[in-house]
């Protein structure tokens, strides 16, 4: 764990707070430390946790949260319905949902993935790749690469829409959709809805394929960069398959140390409680969880596409497979540890959905009239799966009259949570500790938390908008001295000595 | 058994632009947060109407959490389109106006303005959108579960009234004068 976490005399150091604020993901914001010579004494990122959600749904009949769960978030629903259908499957006592009602659900989160992942990376994240850090901040953004590279905007637009399509179509509407019920789906594919998304497979299945090439350009053009920027060591938590392949849907835990020791494996997803542990921190509203095994500062661990791509054995579709196989030679035979590589292992996910997406929609169980069993009701019910940023849990314990009477949700960004933290600090200590605080370097901590994808990321993309606060404090006085002001539309002055920055 | 193929000769797209209904009304909101539900309930509301009716054929109605990139999409082959969504700070019970496409500081979110929408449609199709207006219905109270206010609840009403004029009148010109300012 680093140094930076916590200062030894905060009192005395000058406040640095990059605060955005999101609509439904949750809020948050970076704060450093800096003393008078602008080394950074303290590096922290805050999340308020979305907590509220889990009364707000206690007291509900449990067969309503699949689809009640999906109003948490804007951003990835599909994921929260799918987490809440798996456990409610456990509460109907359905042990082994029908082949053709896994497969729907499975070409629903591959839909779900396929639109995060390109959203993400062509609308979030490309900026970080196609332009220098000291470009304009007017420019650094998705209006910029639309301007300079029309086509990579447009792919990320249609692979966005053809990801919601599926959705749409598996799930009977865009949103609010009922697609799963308990115990199984409520509707198959028909061959006329088969076919419209098969339509243009092929070409997201291209486009893919192009931005892999993209990222390794960028990657090949500065190794030193993407090698050093972020990167920390770490645990790796995910679900793997049976077989141990790369599986976004089911599976068993799985966690590798940093030199890529399998910790525990196939752990029956039910026992998480087992294995994982959840620390508090006083200055921070969002949980730590860890590895129980390892200890809170041993333990914290990394989810997502980098998580599962260095967990897994292989992917079991071709052209993801012939991808990770290159990138995995990154890590010379352990897992690949920088954080910039997120991206590259989310577009290898990206490609891994098409491909998966094809298969699903060329498998016959997918037009079945088996679509739900039922068994024995049970008080208990847990589902996980791997949602686009990383490994979800969904927890509920019911009464007799199946109400929800217990809810547990940890969501992926609470599962990164440590990790965003040391590679922040990673970044303050190695990129702007003893310099000036300018913009482009408080960027660099945006680009640092983006690349993990966290619900929050919307915000933290919205570069040079975010009201931003650097106040330079006298250390023996408490007397703020200086203060740099960003304003939400960009603009950005000098609170203490208000004329434009530049004018003088 | 696998049923036997058909072939489309289309794309998605293709058929995107040549099937949609001319008008499209696009509403966001959150069911679960209070007023927030204002717009998924006022395509509820309108959708029954428009079964008691049964004359608004060339409308197709359509909700989501929030706006975001792809909706820049189902904005080709329109005539018209319609945002709706909870205010919370125009005037009561609602504000009609015309949207222009335009980069504002939502545009590199999750969470798209409606005239980010019309600007990554201008810069994905060179060329302009389609006329589009924004109603924005007067919310008060927007808290996890909270049911929908009494308040709001006035407001939806004389928005949906307003709409049926709307509907009536499926042109920008007129739309247009009748757009607060």
């Amino acid at each position: 764990m680093s140094a930076l976490e916590t200062a030894a005399h905060p009192e005395r150091l000058c406040r640095v707070a990059i605060d955005p604020l999101s609509r439904v993901e949750g809020h948050g914001k970076v704060t450093l430390l800096v003393d008078r010579d602008h080394h950074i004494r303290q590096a922290r990122l805050h999340i308020v946790e979305f907590r509220g959600f889990e009364k707000f749904i206690q007291g509900r009949p449990y067969w309503e949260v699949p689809v009640v769960v999906q109003r948490l978030c804007g951003i990835c629903p599909v994921s929260h319905h799918l987490a809440a259908a798996k456990a409610v499957d456990q509460l109907v006592g359905a042990k082994e949902i029908t082949p053709t009602a896994e497969k729907i659900r499975r070409l629903m989160h591959y839909g779900q993935t396929l639109q995060s992942h390109a959203v993400h990376f062509f609308h979030l994240a490309s900026p970080d790749f196609l332009f220098d850090f000291d470009d304009p901040t007017a420019h650094r953004n998705i209006g910029g690469v639309m301007a300079d590279f029309p086509d990579i905007a447009r792919q990320g637009v249609r692979l966005r829409k053809y990801g919601q399509e599926v959705i749409r179509v598996t799930a009977g509407k865009r949103i609010h959709g009922s697609g799963t019920v308990p115990g199984g789906v409520n509707k198959a594919l028909t061959l006329q809805e088969r076919n419209y998304l098969l339509t243009d497979l092929d070409l997201m299945t291209q486009w893919a394929r192009n931005i892999l090439k993209l990222i390794k350009q960028a990657y090949a053009l500065n190794p030193g960069y993407f090698t050093h920027f972020a990167t920390i060591r770490s645990n790796y938590l995910s679900l793997v398959r049976d077989d141990r392949a790369l599986d976004l849907y089911h599976g068993g835990l799985r966690a590798r140390n940093d030199k890529g020791e399998i910790l525990f494996d196939h752990l029956d997803y039910r026992r998480y409680a087992q294995v994982l542990r959840e620390q508090v921190k006083s200055w921070s509203y969002m949980k730590f969880p860890f590895i129980h095994s390892l200890g809170p500062d041993k333990g914290w661990y990394r989810v997502g596409p980098l998580a599962r791509v260095n967990n897994c054995d292989f992917i079991a579709t071709p052209l993801a497979e012939e991808e990770r196989r290159e990138f995995m030679a990154l890590g010379e035979g352990q897992p690949v540890h920088l954080t910039l590589a997120y991206h590259w292992a989310r577009m290898i996910e990206l490609l891994h959905a098409a491909e998966a997406i094809q298969e699903l929609l060329l498998d016959p169980d997918i037009f079945g009239d088996e679509l739900v069993v039922r068994g024995e009701m049970t008080r208990e019910g847990i589902g996980v799966i791997e949602a686009p940023r990383g490994t979800l849990f969904h927890h509920y314990r019911i009464n007799e009259d199946g109400l929800i009477e217990k809810a547990n949700l940890i969501v992926s960004t609470t599962n990164n949570n440590q990790a965003m933290n040391e590679s922040i600090r990673q970044v303050a200590e190695h990129y702007l500790d003893g310099k000036e605080l300018t913009e482009p370097l408080l960027n660099q901590i945006e680009v640092a938390v983006r690349a993990y994808d966290p619900c929050l990321s919307c915000a933290t993309h919205a570069l040079g908008q975010m009201p931003l606060h650097v106040e330079l404090v006298e250390e023996s006085t408490g007397e703020m001295v200086d203060c740099l002001v960003r304003d939400a539309d960009g603009t950005v002055r000098n609170e203490a000595f208000p004329l434009p920055l530049g004018a003088g | 058994m696998e049923p036997s193929e058909t072939k489309h000769s289309l794309s998605l797209w293709e058929r995107v632009r040549v099937r949609v209904p001319g008008l499209l009304i696009l509403a966001c909101g959150n069911p679960s947060r209070g007023d927030d539900s204002l717009g998924p309930l006022f395509l509820e509301r309108l959708a029954e109407l428009r079964e008691q009716r049964g004359d608004w054929d060339d409308v197709e109605l359509l909700a989501d959490f929030q706006l975001q990139i792809e909706h820049a999409v189902d904005l080709e082959g329109r005539a018209l389109a319609l945002f709706v969504d909870a205010g919370m700070s125009g005037p009561a019970p609602f504000q009609f106006t015309r949207l222009q496409p335009a980069r504002d500081i939502s545009y590199t979110s999750h969470a798209l303005s409606p005239a980010a929408v019309l600007h990554v449609y201008q810069q994905i199709n060179h060329a302009l959108p389609p006329p589009a207006f924004q109603l924005a219905i007067r919310g008060e109270r927007f808290e996890l579960g909270e049911p929908l206010s009494s308040v709001a609840e006035a407001n939806l009403v004389a928005a949906l009234a307003f709409t049926c004029r709307l509907l009536e009148r499926r042109d920008a010109a007129t739309w247009d004068q009748w757009a607060f300012v």
